[in-house]
This record gives structure tokens, sequence and C-alpha cells, in this order.
């Protein structure tokens, strides 16, 4: 602040200036209103008064807690039990129907939708993409073809018990590590990838050697015809992959498909009736189901390639 | 600024003193009014014809305030009646007969610009004539001078209330004053709250308790502000608190009009008594009455002036005044910067009221309106907003053929529900289908709620190669029985590459 006499007085308005200039602009010294001043006090009483009813300082342990006692992690659990009793009748009645009641009534689905595509989110994306996109090794869930069964039935079996989980009666299936395990030779593996690649519409793609084909037959005969079928169409209730498609849940390219048969791999899914109830389950199933592949109906027969020649490829089934 | 702060006298130590030191008290009570008080305007009644247009304009701007909430609107069942209703908990706007979504704030957004333009047009051509006649701050603040005047009386015996002693009669006064003022208060902020719910119901409900704790926070809350505001605070809430006076200055020009003080006539002022000749001096009497019929506590005679409401009562003051003495009205007038220089070089008056700022304001004005009209006559009441899924991009199925999925919002602004046929264009061969609908097909038929967002998931399949990339496609909405397009929305389809 300067000194009373290094004031200057505005000549214009008679009224002292602050003694700052910027570029010949200099600042008037104007009073504030009184009510300003008493609105800075009235605040000071407001903040005071808040200390004493609500949460404000931190001590040593916790915090005050004032008069009011609120806790906004209180209300959030407050709020998520009110929520949750809210909710609990369309639950029980998701439980209590069955699969075709709840496909059948608009309401049902759209909740178990819902519901789902919240527990989706949190616990089966991580592997299975958003919008169940799938990745090499997770299945797509989006698509129309299903290793354990594409029924709601038979999905809400698959996320109840998981694959190749510590369930009792989890979806288990075991292909062999024809190469690390040394099963088949190399040469005869490279047959075999000939014969895989040319059951389905990759064999536009990939070229197979026609003559390493026909001997890789033979050996698809003997060593993997008993789980996914003479002709490749696959078993859903031993949980082999139809080969006779361009759906590759390994990658469809030659070094996949012969990485495939030299180590078998195969993923594993948690049986999810540890973390959620039947009717989360349930709600799940309906969402996986509405991805767009659901089934409604298990395949009468195994969709193509019954009663063709063996060894002879089958064509790819065109709708 | 009005009046100026009195400084103490300064004295410096001269070579003949040489005991006094150059030192000033700082701390005493004159040097330290870092803080302003009010000091409290006593505006005196005038007549007159600016005084009768504020009266009649104070009139119909607080009838639409408390009556609009109260008029009806048939809508059909399920409707609300209420002609203005803003109503937040189901996210719709009434007014008469438009009816807006939240996604149609546009609309508000032109109304603002409609307003803020028109706000520019107005002062442009007439100076603060909103602040004289139509700002809320204004006409509560007259009404309250006027509930002072009718219970305390005029200028003179306001004064006088003030400075007597407190008595009973004068404890009476100031609180029936008081009473009155937070009833108007009380009205004020209970008819804002009628906006925004049903206002029969709300009406009951705030005197039996039963509304909600919102609607009687938001009275107490208006209620509060409008006895602030408009009876303790006034003029402060212009000069300290509002931004427009400073906005003003660059809306204003040299020919807008202004509550002016002719200086060219009224100058040199001084008293006249009756009979003396006016040669040689100018018409100003100097009675003070137009200072003393000012709401603001300024004397128009300074000029322009940021505190200036352009009330225009001063007119009126000065008017009355002139008629007594016999000289011509208008001493005080609504005049222009541009005349005023024009009269002090002995030139006519000029009253250009076209002029390129004006034109241009009418012109924005006249087009966002048309704007405005041309997307509210054609508003459409079905809307249809397509969103792809993400993730996956596609789908690849069994069969090689490619499906892409969409959440199809339908937007039914009707109070009807409605049955329609979904269909695509721009994919060959392709096929919906839904979850919990059998089969595929080139159309489906969906139910769209009443006045919802209805929301369903579509499945789109294409056959094998039939899609190569991405590609533009439309979806559309129609009438299943006439087959005639209702609405319909752009999106992708995407597809792999080989």
């Amino acid at each position: 602040m300067a000194a009373p006499e290094d004031r200057e007085i505005d000549a214009h308005s008679g009224r002292e200036t602050t003694g700052h200039e910027w570029d010949g602009i200099k600042e008037l010294d104007t009073p504030l209103p009184r009510w300003w001043l008493y609105i800075f006090y009235a605040s000071i009483v407001v903040a005071i008064i808040y200390w004493v009813l609500m949460p404000a300082w931190p001590m040593v342990n916790g915090y005050t807690h004032g008069l009011l006692n609120f806790s906004d992690r209180r209300n959030v659990a407050a709020d998520v039990r009110a929520l949750e009793t809210a909710r609990a009748p369309q639950y029980e009645r998701l439980r209590a129907a069955s699969n075709e009641e709840v496909v059948a009534d608009p309401q049902l689905r759209e909740f178990a939708f819902a519901a789902g595509e919240a527990a989706f989110g949190d616990n089966c994306r991580t592997c299975h993409g958003a919008g169940g996109a799938g990745a090499p090794g997770f299945p797509s869930l989006a698509d129309d073809v299903w290793i354990w069964g594409g029924t709601l039935a038979d999905i809400e079996h698959t996320i109840t018990v998981g694959v190749r989980s510590p369930h009792p009666e989890a979806r288990q299936s075991m292909m062999p590590a024809f190469g690390r395990d040394q099963l088949l030779t190399r040469a005869q593996i490279s047959d075999v990838t000939e014969h895989v690649l040319s059951l389905g519409p990759a064999r536009a793609r990939e070229n197979p050697n026609a003559t390493a084909a026909a001997r890789g037959a033979a050996i698809y005969g003997e060593q993997c015809a008993a789980c996914h079928g003479a002709t490749g169409a696959g078993d859903r209730t031993l949980g082999a992959p139809s080969l006779v498609d361009d759906i590759w849940l390994y990658g469809g390219s030659r070094a996949e498909v012969r990485r495939q048969i030299e180590l078998g791999r195969g993923g594993v899914m948690p049986n999810w009736d540890r973390r959620f109830d039947p009717a989360m389950i349930r709600a799940l199933a309906v969402y996986v189901y509405a991805l767009g592949g659901g089934e409604a109906a298990p395949p009468a027969a195994a969709p193509a390639g019954e009663g063709e020649g063996e060894g002879a490829p089958p064509q790819a089934p065109l709708r | 600024m009005g009046e100026s702060v009195q400084l103490l006298p300064r004295t410096r130590a001269g070579p003949d003193e040489p005991h006094r030191i150059d030192v000033e008290a700082v701390n005493t009570k004159e040097a330290r009014a870092l803080y302003k008080r009010r000091i409290p305007i006593y505006p005196k009644l005038v007549h007159g014809r600016w005084r009768t247009i504020k009266w009649i304009a104070m009139a119909v701007l607080l009838a639409i305030y408390y009556i609009t909430p109260w008029i009806r609107w048939a809508r059909g069942a399920g409707q609300p009646d209420q002609a203005v209703l803003v109503d937040f908990e189901h996210r719709r706007f009434y007014f008469f007969f438009i009816e807006l979504w939240p996604q149609e704030v546009y609309y508000i957004t032109g109304l603002l610009i409609l307003a803020a333009v028109g706000l520019f047009l107005a002062t442009a051509l007439f100076g603060r004539v909103w602040c004289g006649y139509a700002c809320p701050q204004t006409v509560w603040t007259d009404l309250y001078i006027h509930v002072e005047r009718w219970i305390e009386g005029d200028r003179s015996a306001r004064i006088r209330l003030d400075k007597a002693p407190w008595t009973l009669s004068k404890a009476t006064k100031k609180i029936s004053k008081h009473a009155v003022w937070i009833a108007i208060a009380a009205a004020t902020g209970g008819a804002w709250v009628f906006y925004f719910a049903d206002a029969p119901s709300l009406f009951r409900g705030l005197f039996t308790g039963a509304a909600s704790p919102s609607a009687y926070l938001f009275v107490a809350l208006l209620t509060f502000t409008t006895y602030t505001l408009a009876g303790t605070m006034r003029e402060q809430v212009c000069t300290y608190l509002c931004p427009w006076p400073r906005i003003q200055a660059a809306m204003t020009d040299k020919d807008a009009l202004s509550v002016t003080y002719r200086v060219d006539r009224g100058e040199p002022r001084g008293p006249h008594k009756k009979g003396d000749s006016w040669e040689g001096r100018g018409d100003c009497i100097d009675c003070n009455q137009c200072v003393a019929a000012c709401p603001q506590g300024i004397d128009i005679r300074n000029g322009d002036q940021l505190e200036c409401i352009n009330c225009a009562l001063c007119i009126d003051a000065c008017d009355a005044i002139m008629a007594r003495v016999g000289r011509p009205t208008g001493l005080i007038a609504y005049d222009t910067a541009a005349n005023v220089q024009r009269r002090a070089h002995k030139e006519r008056a000029l009253w250009r009221f076209v002029r390129p700022r004006t034109i241009l304001y009418a012109v924005v004005l006249t087009l966002v309106g048309v704007v405005m009209l041309t997307q509210l006559i054609n508003r459409q009441t079905l809307n249809l907003d397509v969103v792809r899924d993400r993730s996956p991009p596609f789908v690849r199925l069994a069969d090689g053929s490619i499906r892409n999925n969409y959440q199809l919002k339908i937007i039914n602004m009707d109070p009807e529900p409605r049955t329609l046929s979904v269909s695509i264009a721009g994919v060959p061969g392709a096929r919906l289908s839904m979850f919990g609908r059998e089969g595929e097909s080139e159309r489906l038929t969906v139910n769209a709620r009443a006045d919802e967002v209805t929301t369903v998931r579509v499945h789109v399949t294409a056959p094998a190669g039939a899609v190569e990339g991405p590609d533009e496609v439309t979806f559309s909405l129609a009438d299943p029985q006439s087959g005639s397009e209702l609405a319909q929305s752009p999106a992708a389809f995407v597809g792999a590459r080989p």
C-alpha cells in the first residue's frame, strides 16, 4: 500500500486511485458496498455451521462426523440395497420362468438382456470381448457357431459349469498335442493340416496340396474323426468344433491350424455358479443368446457331409 | 460514480515548522472507509406519460408471470393439461400446442438467440428500454417502492419517518411494509414453482404440506431473493451485480435513444422567480425534482451514467415543472448523443433509427425466427436413430455370411402407440432378424410405445460375398398398411474384405 501522500486523486471522479498503473490506465480505489462485506461474513457463518453439521475435519484417526451423521458411502449402500429390493421380483420371475417363457415375454426378455449385459461387461468381456466379439482362443459369442451348443439351455449350462473348470459337470474336451507329445511325426502333421484345410471354405484361401491331403485323410480317419467326425462336422456333445466352416478358434491359416494340431490347446472358462445365482446366470445366458447366434433348437443332424464318401471333402454349406 | 469520498485535508511540514513531522492518523474512521454503506433513496411519486406506461407494463408483466401457469390446455388422456409446463421429471417441455423433448433443446437455444438479438435491437433503437420497463428487477422494485409509498407516504414523509424516533406508529408502518413485501415475495416464489409442476395440485400441496421438499426450497429461495433484491438492495443490483449496464455500452451508439438532459436548453441553470425574465439563462430552474424522482439516486443532468436505468421518471418530473413555470416540456427527454452534439452546433436534431447496426439485428432476428418457425412447422413426431454395434464390428457366420448388429431407437412423440415396419436399403439380399422372433425376413414389424423411445436390437445379415467394404445403408420406418415411409436414418454396414 502506498503511503498516503503518494495517493493520487483522480481529477474526474475526485476519488483516490490504488496507485497501480498499467499502460496509463489507473484503477480507482472505489469502496465496496457494505452488504458485500456482510455476504462475506455470512459465508463464514455458513461454513462454521457446515463444519458442525457435516463431515469436515480430518483427524488422526478418522474425521469429524458432524451432527447430521451424513455419509455418502452409507447412502450409496442404501441406494444399492433399495435397487436390489426393487429388482428382486424381476429376478424371481426370471428364476421361475422356463427358457421358452423368458424368450416369449418381452418385458422379462428386456430385463434379462439388460441385467446380462451389465454382468457380461464386468465378468466375461475380458476374454470374450465387448459384444462377445471373441479373440483367438476365446470363441466369438455373436456368431452362430457353438462348441458346446447354442440353445438357451446349452448356454446356461456352459456358464454354470464352465469349461475345463473344477466343477464336477464341467464341459470337458481334450485334444491331444500331436506334435508336442510326439503322437504324430512332423510330416504326418503337415499332411493332416493339408487335409483339414481342404475340408471347408479355407481351401479356396490356402490351396491345400491334394497329394498331401490324401495322405492326411487316412491319418485324420484314425486320429481325429472320433471327435471331429468323419466329415469334420464336429460334435457338440464332445465339444469338438466343426472343421467345415471357416470359423477357427485358434486361427484358420495353414500355420495356425498346424500349430493347433501340434499343441492341442484348449481354453478354460470358470464355472460361474460360484459367483452368480441361477437368475443372474439365466440373464447372462439370455444376453449371450441375444447377441445374434442363439439357436431356438439344436440342429437336427450334422449340417453337411452325411452319406458322402469317406475322405471326400464336402462342399461348404451355402444358405 | 455518484458522490465522492471526502478526503482528509493534507498538510505538509514546512521548513518553518521544525517540530512538525509529516504524519497522518491513517486508521481513523474516515480513512478506513473501505466499505460503503448504502445511502437510502426515497424516490418521489411522479405522474405523466412515462409513469403511466410503466404502470401498464408492470401490470401486464406481473399478470403474465402469475397467470401463465394456471392456463389449461387439453392434450388428451395421460398428458398434462397445463399450457406452459417444464416437466423435469418426465423430461418434457410443454408450451401450448408445442411439446419438446430433451434432444430438441435447440428450440430453447433458438429462443435464447431470439431474445438476445431482440434485446440488442431494442437497445440499439431505444437504449436501455429493457432496464427501464421490463427487467424483473425494475418491475418488482417499482412494485415494492409503491407498497412503501402506500404505507409510509411519499418521499418527504418517508424521510421524516426514518429520521423520527421509534414509536408504535413507526413500528406498525415498518412491520406492515415488510409484511406486505414478504407476502409479495412469497407469491413470487410460489408462482415460480407452478411452472415446473401441475399448478392446481401443487398449490394444494404447498398448503397441505404434500409438496416436494424441492418445491418448498425454491419457494423459500425466491421469496428470499425477491425480498432482498427488490426490497433492500434495489439500485445496488443494477450498479454492482448486473453485467448488463456494462454490456449495453457496446450495444448502444450515438444514435440510440437515451434519457437525456438537454444541456443546450437547460444551462446555465439557476432558481427562477415567477415573473423574472428567461433571457440569458437556461430553462433548468434547479428544482431537483428529477433527482427526487430518480429510483437510482442519480442526477440525470450529469449526463449518461452506468447507474441510469432509463426509466424516464425524471422526464415526467421535469415536464410537470416545465408546464408549471410555463416553459416547453422536454428539457429532459429521450434523445440521442448525436442530437446533443447537433444541438450544441445549432443544427437540427435527426432521428436515425435505420442504421447498419439495426438493419443487421433485424435481419438476424428475422432469419433466426424464420428458421425456427420452419423447423417447428416441419417437426416430425416420429424419429429414428440407428446406433451400430461397434464391437464386434461385424460377425462372420458359419456359412460365410456377414452380420452387423444395430440398436434402433424409435422416438415416438405421439400420444398413441404405433406399429411400424422396419426395412434396410443398401445391402443386397439383406435379411433382418430380432431376438425373440423366429426366422429372418426383409421387413420386421415392431411396436413403438406411445410418447417414449423404444429401443430394438436388429441383426442384419448379408449373404457371403455380397458386401465387401463399409457401405452406406439406410434404415426406414414405414406404415405397415400403406407402406408409406415415415422416418429414416443413415447407418453403415461393415463387411469383411477377403
